[in-house]
């Protein structure tokens, strides 16, 4: 590996996310360990989305759906073994394992529907799909309805990891992206990861080889939405809170802006993201109320001027260092 | 019928909404997200027109204008480079608008939602036949969303411009390489589908309450709207926004009474508001299902 501007950054950055709680803790901080995680699990979510938005050109706009599944195989699991004493139910490993059951199933049926369709219509009915099942969580009376699900304890882990404490569930999400990080790593370079990226780039040629695009193209979308129903058990667990706007359609617009603000289609693009995005809330509301006042227009002069992202930021400033790079002199001469 | 007629009501306004989306999508191919704003700013635009003149009619004739002017500037400032980019690029920049307008009312207007009142005129109800009564602003909504799709399809098949706005649909190297100018005809369809974003605006504001946000949902169903109708057609917007306004209202009456025919009280109590708010998205699904270009798919797309 070479070293450039921009693999020191992400290094930097993966590291400084491994430290964190501890230099909340030695600053007498807290606070800041409960926003990295939320930052680490909108990562998962955004890593997640960015394997069928970034790499298989799939513009889903519900992506939302699968983080409020998850946090709801919580939310109600819980509900159930405090009110009704059915302690079983609160086990991380079993809401966990529902969750990736439940997910898939619903990226199954929505992948299976909206992938007969494409363009605009594709990023119409993942929306759709979205806001049915956000109305289905709404109506939910039985489940909190639109008040949503106060959670009085977090997930049991059988003892193995105790999450009750901000810490460790901030280290159990930070090995949960890491594990997305090295999934999507060996997905992207595996012989299926080549065919998903190459139907972005040209469908019809890719059927024309012979490939069935479409069951690629499902099973991408249905592991997608796996591993985002992985993160909404973290997120549920994090915020103690599960109502129905986890899976609001602005909420999916919001992992898309991730995405796309860190680096489409790049391994790390989707962490660099859901960071900035989340440090430029925090920071904006900091300074103003009105703080979606500059975030917005922010937003379009990102889509129009930093084609790329941050990541691509990132590339650019390689390609300058390396012009300039008085190492590389050197080696000519 | 007192329900059916609501449903027939809220079609129109959808129908104000969706032939504004459909236009600009049909011939800028851009996705217009913030399309909701123009509607609450429309309602925002009534409200405080209303309130300065005193007269309800005169707001009105105000607000639309006004709206129209708008959507112009934003899609001089912000939209014009959108055209040739990718629908994720356009989704995001437009999202980033939705921000911006919800933040810029809360600013200007506050966090508080407005009221509309209503004339004298128009806030009784009317005798329609049979003894049936219906509140007499409803009936105006649909006379006047009839008028305007009427006005439309006029201006768009009868007329010059109509002529153009079809033209640069399918094909607008080919109407730009003749001469038109094909930015002030991208400004003036925008503008144009401000301006009925803005109507159905000022005439939802006084049935519903005008706040930040009240863009979003309609404009979700907007899109559902658009979408059954087959993206870029008028007449499509026209049917399925009827369809969609009907199915949806008639859903959320009727549908607790179906299913307790079926299920036991209790059942159909809690499992009623949520399906009837997932009938439009059912229909649409199952549309799509078997007709992916949706309904009216506009030709030679």
């Amino acid at each position: 590996m070479k070293w450039s501007p921009r693999i020191i950054f992400i290094v930097i950055l993966m590291l400084g996310l491994g430290v964190v709680p501890l230099l909340a803790d030695y600053f007498g901080e807290p606070f800041y360990t409960v926003m990295f995680s939320r930052m680490l699990i909108l990562s998962i979510g955004a890593v997640s989305l960015n394997l069928i938005l970034g790499f298989g050109g799939m513009v889903s706009f519900g992506h939302a759906v699968y983080l409020g599944i998850g946090s709801y195989m919580v939310g109600i699991g819980t509900m159930h073994a405090v009110e009704d004493g059915i302690e079983w139910m609160a086990n991380g490993f079993l809401q966990i394992a529902l969750a990736i059951v439940f997910s898939a199933l619903a990226g199954l049926v929505i992948g299976a529907i909206s992938l007969r369709t494409r363009g605009v219509y594709f990023i119409m009915i993942t929306l759709a799909f979205s806001q049915m099942l956000y109305y289905v969580a709404v109506g939910n009376e039985k489940y909190g309805g639109d008040d949503g699900l106060s959670l009085y304890m977090r997930s049991d882990f059988n003892g193995l990891i105790d999450i009750s404490n901000d810490n460790s569930l901030y280290y159990l999400n930070f090995v949960c992206l890491l594990l997305s990080l090295y999934l999507s790593h060996r997905l992207i370079n595996s012989r299926f990861g080549m065919l998903i990226r190459g139907a972005k780039s040209n469908e019809q040629r890719m059927r024309a080889i012979g490939f069935p695009v479409f069951r690629y193209q499902l099973v991408a979308f249905v592991i997608a939405g796996t591993i985002c129903g992985i993160a909404g058990v973290l997120s549920a667990n994090q915020t103690e809170f599960v109502n129905p706007s986890v899976m609001h359609w602005t909420h999916s617009g919001e992992l898309i802006i991730m995405t796309v603000l860190g680096g489409l289609g790049t391994l790390f693009g989707p962490v660099i993201g859901a960071v900035a995005f989340l440090f430029l809330e925090e920071f904006l509301s900091g300074i103003t109320e009105y703080w979606q006042l500059f975030f917005g227009p922010m937003l379009v002069l990102v889509v129009i001027f930093a084609r790329g992202g941050i990541d691509g930021m990132l590339v650019g400033l390689d390609q300058w260092w390396s012009r300039n790079s008085p190492v590389k002199n050197e080696e000519v001469d | 019928m007192e329900q059916t007629l609501n449903g027939f009501q809220f079609g129109i306004l959808l129908f104000l909404l969706a032939a504004g989306l459909t236009l600009i999508f049909g011939i800028m191919d851009l996705i217009n997200l913030a399309h909701g704003s123009l509607y609450m700013m429309g309602a925002y635009f009534a409200a405080t027109f209303i309130k300065w003149t005193g007269s309800f009619l005169l707001g009105a004739i105000l607000a639309i204008p006004a709206c129209m002017a708008f959507g112009m500037i934003v899609e001089m400032i912000a939209l014009r480079t959108l055209y040739t980019r990718n629908h994720l690029d356009q989704v995001l920049a437009t999202f980033g608008l939705i921000l911006f307008f919800n933040e810029f009312v809360r600013l200007l207007w506050g966090p508080i939602g407005l009221d509309i009142p209503l004339p004298e005129v128009l806030n009784g109800s009317v005798e329609l036949f049979l003894g049936i009564r219906y509140p007499a602003f409803r009936l105006v909504i649909i006379a006047v969303g009839i008028l305007v799709a009427f006005l439309l399809y006029l201006l768009v098949s009868r007329t010059k411009l109509g002529m153009l706005i079809r033209a640069g649909a399918s094909n607008r190297q080919m109407v730009g390489a003749l001469g038109v100018n094909i930015n002030l005809l991208y400004t003036f369809v925008f503008g144009l589908g401000a301006a009925l974003a803005g109507l159905a605006g000022l005439m939802a504001g006084p049935i519903m309450t005008v706040e930040i946000g009240m863009g979003e949902g309609i404009l979700i169903i907007t899109l559902v709207v658009i979408v059954i109708g087959g993206v870029g057609s008028i007449k499509g917007a026209f049917v399925a926004a009827l369809l969609v306004g009907l199915i949806d209202t008639v859903g959320r009456s009727f549908l607790p009474d179906i299913l307790g025919i079926f299920f036991s009280n209790d059942v159909a109590d809690t499992a009623a508001p949520a399906i009837s708010s997932m009938l439009i998205y059912l229909l649409m699904a199952l549309i799509l299902a078997f007709k992916p270009q949706g309904l009216f798919p506009p030709r030679g797309a």
